[in-house]
C-alpha cells in the first residue's frame, strides 16, 4: 500500500466520530432512494406483468339490462379488440360470525369457465366448473380474513333470497389488485369481498338470462380511448348505461397510480434532503482537515507531490466515506424494500410481488451520491491543492475579527467574554453558521414531516366521519326505494335518527372540461349527514342550484356562481343547467349535492331514495343488522365505525412504522450536524480553548464557548425547521391530493414540540460528547507546538 | 579550483500579503552557492532568510529577479516544473520537522522514496542520522531532535542534489541540535550533497564553508571560513 493512502486510513480513523455521522446520513439519503425506486419498480414490474398476462380491461361501462344481442354491435366498434360481457351485482352477504352485514361484489364467469378479460389467477383450488352451479372463486383477502378455505360454505342475499354457495378456488384479479368498495376510502377485507360465480346461477337469480348489465373492453393497440368511450356510450345509453371510463377511473387502478406517484416523490424529496445534509458535512469536515493539515501539505508539496496527488489524496478521503456508505446504502434500501414489498403485500395483491433490484437507480444513487460528495468538498479540495507551498508553510495568519453587529447594539460590557467569542466566532463565518442552523433545521423538518401524517389523519377521520357525516349506519337500496321501503327502515326498533339520500350518475361538463360524478341530493335541515365548509362550519344546503367539494371545483375549474350542464346518466335523463351554489371541503372522493326535493323535480320523479343514513341505538345494533339483511331491497350497508376501525388499524400501523424510521433519520441528521459542528469548533479552537483553561477559566467555561454556538444555532434552527417542515408537509400533501382522498395540511402543536424536542436532545446528547472531548483537552501539548 | 554555481540568483525581491500586512521579505539578494559547498544563511527573525531558502527550493517565486538551478531557469518555470524540480533535485529540513503525524518514521521517509527516482533504501537512510532502531515509531512517540533526524533522513533518502534546511535545531535544545547538525554535516560531507543552512544562531555558522548573512531583506556580507568547526564542539 502506497504510503499516501496509508496516512489517508488513519487520518480517517482519527475522524472516525465525524466519518461515521457522515456515513450514516449518505447511507441514509441512498437507502431512501434505493428503497423507493426498488419498490417503484417492483410495483410497476408486477403491475404491468399481471395487467398484460391476464388480460386486464381497458375500458369498463355498467348497464342496467342489455340484451346479448348488442354484443356483435360493440364488437364492430373501432378500436375494439376484445369485449366481454356479464353480470355484476353488490350483495348482503349472510356469514354466521359476523352479526354486522358483508358485501359481495358478484362478478359473473361465462359457463366456459374463464372470463376472457380479467382472468383470474388460481392462488388455491380451482376454476369454477362449467357444468356445476352453486359453486363460488372468492377473493384472496376476503377469504384470508374469513379464514374461508376451499370446500366452505358461504350464504349471500340474491335478490332477497339467501343462497349458499361452495368455495371452490381463491383468486386474485388485475381488476381488484386493491379492493376498495366504491365509497370506501381504504380496503376493508372482512366486510367488502369479490365472488366469482356462473353466469348461469346470477342469471336464474337476478332474471337476466340473455341480458348483462357489465361492459369490459380490451382496445386494439394504439387506438383512442375517448372515441371507443363515445361509441359504447352511445350503444349503451339506451339499455341505461351511466358512462363507460377507462382505467384512470377504475378505483383499484387509481389506487395503484396514486401509490406510485407517491413512491416517485419519496425517491426525490427524502434523498435531496439527506444529501444535501451529507454535502455540507462533507464540506465542514475536509475543509477543516485540510486547514488542520495544512503543514503535511506544505510538506507534501516540498518534496514534490504534485498538485494532482494532494487533491486526489483529499478527494480519495471523501470518496472512501462515499463510496462505503453509498454500498451500506444500497444494501440497506434493498432490505427495507424487502420490508416495503412486505406492506404492499397486505394491500396490493399480485400473483407475485418480488423485490426488483432497479440497477438504474442504484447507478443514479452513485451518481447522485458522488456529485454531491464532490460538490461539497469541491472548493476545499481546490484550496487544498492551490495553496503554494511557501505560503503553508507560514502558520496561518490570526482570522481577521470585527465587532459583530449584535456586539454594537448592546452596552460594552453586556455580553460575558465567552459569549463575546461565540457571538464573534458567528459572525465572522456567517455562511457556515446559516449552513449548520439550516442542516439542523433540516432535521426539525423531516421530524415534523414524519409525524404530521398521523395528525393529518386524524383531523381527516374527524372532519369527515364525526363531525360531517354523523350516522352510524349507511344502507343503500338496489332499486330506487319507494316512501314505504323508506318508512319501514327508518322505523326499525333501535333506529335512532334517519335520513333519506337520493344518488344519481351524472356526467358534469363546465366549458371544455367533464367529469363522471354522482349527484347526491339530501335533506336541507340534515343532521346526520351534513356538509362543511374548510373552517368546519355547516353548509345549508340552499334550496337552489348544485353544491361541488373543492376537489370536483379544483379538477372542472368552477367558482361559486358559475353554470355548469349536468346529464343525468339514469332514467329520463334530462339534462340541467344548474348554478354553483357553493363549494363544501371533503377529504374523500369527488361530489356534488342538491337540495333532494330539487333532484327529485329536476329528475321528474316522485319522492323516492337511493339510500338512508342511521343513526342507531348501540344496544340494538345487532337487531337492526338482521332486519336489513333480510329486506330484499337493501344492496349495502355500511358501518362507520367499523370502517373507521379498519382504517385506523391499517393506516395506524403502517404509520407508525414509517414514523419510528423517520424519527430515527431525524436523529441521525441532527446528531450529524450538531456533532460534527461541536467536533470541528472544538479542533478549530483547541489551542483558544486550552489557553483559556491555562489563564484560568473553568471547563463549564470553556465549554460555553464551544457549546454556546451549538445551542445557539439549535434555537435558530428550531422555528426555520417549523417553517421548512410546513413547506414540506405542503408539497408532500400535494403529492398525495388525489381524487380518492387529499390529506389536510394539519400539524399538531405536540407534533412541532417532538421534532423540537428531539433535535434538542440531539444536541445535548451531541454536546455531552464533545464536551467530555473538552475534559481531555491536552493543556500542555497544545501550547508547546508552533510558533 | 572553479566550482560549479548550483544556484545563482540575480537581484531578486519578494513582497507578499499576510493577513492585511504587506510584508517586503526580500529587496534584492543576488547570490551563488556552489557544488558540495555548506552554506549558511544567518539572519534575525524577519530577515528574510527563510523567503529566500523557500524561492531556491521552488517552493516560492520571487516578485522580481531571476533564479538559476544550473542550467535551468527557476523563475521562468511554471508550477508544474517546479514540482519536478523538488521532487528531483531537493531536500527539505524544517524548523518544526512537517513529518506527516499519521505515518511512522520509516513510513515518513518511504512517502518520499517512492516517489523519487533512484532513493536509497528508507532503513539506510535512517541508518544515516542513527535512527534505524526507532524505524517504527510514530512522531508523536519521538523527541523533538528525533523527529528533526527523522526529518534530515526523509530530506536525503532521495539522494537530492541540494539539501535545504529552515531552521533545523531552533525547536531544540542545545544538545539535541548538535546531534542533528551533526547528521547534517555528515550529509554534506559524505554524500556531497550541497547544503544551505538557515539560522538565526551565529555559533552555528561556524561550521560552514561560507557565511552569508541577512539583514532586512538584503545580503548584509559574505564570508568564508577558513576552519571549519566540528558541530559537536559549538555551544550556545
Amino acid at each position: 500500500m502506497k504510503k499516501l493512502d496509508r496516512k489517508l486510513l488513519r487520518d480517517l480513523y482519527q475522524l472516525r466520530g465525524q466519518a461515521t455521522a457522515i456515513f450514516t446520513v449518505i447511507a441514509t439519503g441512498v437507502a431512501t432512494f434505493v428503497m423507493s425506486m426498488c419498490a417503484y419498480q417492483s410495483l410497476t414490474t408486477s403491475k404491468d406483468k399481471f395487467y398484460r398476462d391476464y388480460r386486464f380491461a381497458d375500458v369498463f361501462s355498467s348497464t342496467q339490462r342489455t340484451p346479448n344481442a348488442m354484443l356483435p354491435r360493440l364488437r364492430e366498434i373501432t378500436g375494439v379488440a376484445t369485449v366481454e360481457t356479464r353480470l355484476v351485482y353488490d350483495v348482503l352477504l349472510d356469514v354466521p360470525e359476523m352479526t354486522e352485514p358483508a358485501t359481495a361484489r358478484l362478478i359473473s364467469v361465462p359457463d366456459a369457465g374463464q372470463t376472457v378479460l380479467n382472468h383470474l389467477y388460481i392462488k388455491r383450488g380451482r376454476m369454477l366448473q362449467p357444468d356445476r352451479s352453486g359453486e363460488v372463486v372468492v377473493s384472496d383477502v376476503f377469504a384470508k380474513a374469513h379464514h374461508f378455505l376451499p370446500g366452505d360454505e358461504v350464504r349471500a342475499i340474491l335478490n332477497g333470497k339467501s343462497q349458499s354457495f361452495k368455495i371452490v378456488g381463491i383468486a386474485l384479479s388485475p381488476e381488484y389488485v386493491i379492493q376498495v368498495q366504491p365509497g370506501a376510502m381504504l380496503p376493508d377485507d372482512k366486510r367488502f369481498g369479490i365472488f366469482w360465480v356462473s353466469e348461469r346461477d346470477l342469471e336464474a337469480a337476478f332474471d337476466m338470462t340473455g341480458a348483462f348489465n357489465s361492459v369490459t373492453v380490451r382496445l386494439a393497440y394504439g387506438n383512442n380511448v375517448d372515441a371507443v368511450i363515445e361509441d359504447l356510450d352511445r350503444l349503451l345509453t339506451p339499455f341505461g348505461s351511466i358512462g363507460a371510463y377507462d382505467r384512470s377511473e377504475h378505483l383499484s387502478h387509481q389506487y395503484l397510480s396514486d401509490e406510485l406517484s407517491q413512491l416517485r416523490g419519496m425517491a426525490i424529496i427524502a434523498p435531496a434532503i439527506f444529501l444535501g445534509v451529507a454535502a455540507f458535512l462533507l464540506n465542514i469536515a475536509v475543509s477543516r482537515i485540510i486547514v488542520q493539515q495544512r503543514e503535511q501539505i506544505a510538506a507534501l508539496k516540498a518534496f514534490g507531490y504534485t498538485n494532482l496527488e494532494v487533491g486526489v489524496h483529499y478527494l480519495n478521503l471523501v470518496l472512501l466515506i462515499t463510496v462505503t456508505a453509498t454500498i451500506a446504502g444500497t444494501l440497506f434500501g434493498f432490505w427495507m424494500g424487502n420490508g416495503m414489498m412486505g406492506m404492499y403485500e397486505e394491500f396490493y395483491k399480485f400473483p407475485s410481488l418480488e423485490l426488483q433490484i432497479n440497477f438504474f437507480a442504484v447507478a443514479v444513487g452513485f451518481l447522485l451520491t458522488f456529485s454531491a460528495a464532490l460538490l461539497g468538498t469541491y472548493v476545499s479540495v481546490r484550496g487544498a491543492v492551490r495553496l503554494p507551498p511557501a505560503e503553508a508553510m507560514r502558520p496561518e495568519p490570526p482570522p481577521s475579527f470585527r465587532l459583530s453587529i449584535i456586539e454594537r447594539m448592546l452596552p460594552k460590557h453586556a455580553l460575558a467574554p465567552e459569549m463575546r467569542m461565540v457571538v464573534r466566532n458567528l459572525s465572522r463565518r456567517p455562511i457556515k453558521a446559516f449552513l449548520s442552523v439550516i442542516g439542523i433545521a433540516m432535521a426539525v423538518a423531516i421530524m415534523i414531516l414524519g409525524n404530521f401524517s398521523l395528525d393529518a389523519m386524524n383531523y381527516m377521520m374527524d372532519f369527515q366521519f364525526r363531525m360531517a357525516q354523523r350516522q352510524d349506519l349507511t344502507v343503500t337500496f338496489v332499486e330506487p326505494a319507494t316512501e314505504s321501503v323508506m318508512y319501514e327502515v327508518q322505523t326499525l326498533a333501535g333506529v335512532l335518527q334517519s335520513e333519506t339520500m337520493r344518488a344519481v350518475a351524472t356526467r358534469i361538463r363546465f366549458q371544455n372540461r367533464s367529469r363522471r360524478v354522482g349527484i347526491m341530493g339530501i335533506e336541507p335541515e340534515a343532521e346526520l349527514f351534513r356538509l362543511l365548509d374548510a373552517k368546519e362550519r355547516v353548509v345549508r344546503v340552499p334550496d337552489f342550484g348544485i353544491m361541488l367539494n373543492t376537489k370536483l371545483a379544483k379538477l372542472l375549474g368552477v367558482r361559486v356562481g358559475d353554470e355548469v350542464i349536468v346529464e343525468v346518466l339514469e332514467d329520463k335523463r334530462p339534462i340541467l343547467t344548474l348554478e354553483v351554489s357553493a363549494i363544501v371541503e371533503e377529504y374523500t372522493g369527488v361530489n356534488a349535492y342538491m337540495n333532494k326535493q330539487r333532484l327529485h323535480a329536476a329528475l321528474l320523479e316522485s319522492k323516492v331514495a337511493s339510500g338512508a343514513f342511521l343513526k342507531v341505538d348501540p344496544n340494538s345494533m345487532d337487531q337492526v343488522f338482521t332486519e336489513l339483511e333480510q329486506r330484499p331491497g337493501v344492496g349495502s350497508v355500511t358501518i362507520k365505525d367499523a370502517m373507521m376501525q379498519s382504517f385506523e388499524n391499517t393506516v395506524a400501523e403502517n404509520i407508525l412504522v414509517m414514523r419510528s424510521i423517520i424519527v430515527i433519520f431525524a436523529a441521525i441528521i441532527a446528531i450529524g450536524v450538531v456533532y460534527n459542528t461541536a467536533r470541528i469548533s472544538l479542533s478549530e479552537r483547541s489551542r483558544d480553548l486550552a489557553t483559556m483553561r491555562v489563564v484560568g477559566f473553568s471547563t463549564r467555561e470553556v465549554s460555553t464557548v464551544l457549546l454556546g454556538e451549538i445551542f445557539i444555532f439549535t434555537v435558530l434552527a428550531i422555528p426555520i425547521g417549523f417553517m421548512i417542515g410546513y413547506g414540506l408537509a405542503g408539497i408532500m400533501i400535494a403529492g398525495l391530493d388525489t381524487e380518492n382522498y387529499r390529506v389536510p395540511l394539519v400539524i399538531n402543536r405536540e407534533t412541532y414540540m417532538m421534532a423540537a424536542g428531539i433535535v434538542v436532545l440531539a444536541t445535548i446528547f451531541s454536546a455531552g460528547l464533545v464536551q467530555r472531548q473538552v475534559q481531555h483537552l491536552d493543556l500542555i501539548g497544545v501550547l508547546k507546538t508552533r510558533d | 579550483m572553479t566550482k560549479t554555481a548550483v544556484f545563482r540568483a540575480v537581484d531578486i525581491t519578494k513582497t507578499y500579503q499576510m493577513g492585511e500586512v504587506q510584508v517586503r521579505a526580500l529587496r534584492g539578494v543576488s547570490l551563488e552557492l556552489f557544488e558540495g559547498e555548506f552554506v549558511v544563511l544567518l539572519g534575525a527573525s524577519g530577515s528574510g532568510k527563510s523567503t529566500l531558502l523557500n524561492i531556491l527550493g521552488g517552493l516560492d517565486v520571487p516578485t522580481s529577479g531571476t533564479v538559476h538551478y544550473l542550467d535551468n531557469e527557476l523563475t521562468a518555470s511554471d508550477q508544474g516544473m517546479l514540482t519536478r524540480y523538488r521532487r528531483d533535485h531537493v531536500g527539505f529540513v524544517f524548523q518544526f520537522y512537517n513529518l506527516i503525524p499519521s505515518l511512522t518514521a520509516r513510513e515518513n521517509v518511504e512517502l518520499i522514496t517512492e516517489i523519487a527516482d533512484s532513493p536509497m533504501d528508507s532503513l539506510d537512510a535512517l541508518d544515516l542520522v542513527d535512527l534505524r532502531e526507532r524505524a517504527d515509531h510514530f512522531p508523536a512517540q519521538l523527541s523533538g531532535g528525533e523527529q528533526q533526524r527523522v526529518a534530515i533522513a526523509r530530506a536525503i533518502a532521495k539522494n537530492p542534489d541540494v539539501l535545504l534546511c529552515d531552521e533545523p535545531t531552533g525547536a531544540l535544545d542545545v544538545k539535541t541540535g548538535i546531534v542533528v547538525l551533526e547528521a547534517i554535516a555528515l550529509i554534506n560531507r559524505k554524500l556531497g550533497t550541497t547544503t544551505a543552512v538557515i539560522t538565526h544562531n551565529a555559533e552555528i555558522a561556524k561550521m560552514a564553508d561560507r557565511v552569508i548573512s541577512l539583514s532586512n531583506g538584503q545580503i548584509a556580507g559574505v564570508e568564508k571560513n577558513t576552519t571549519k568547526i566540528q558541530a559537536n564542539v559549538l555551544s550556545w
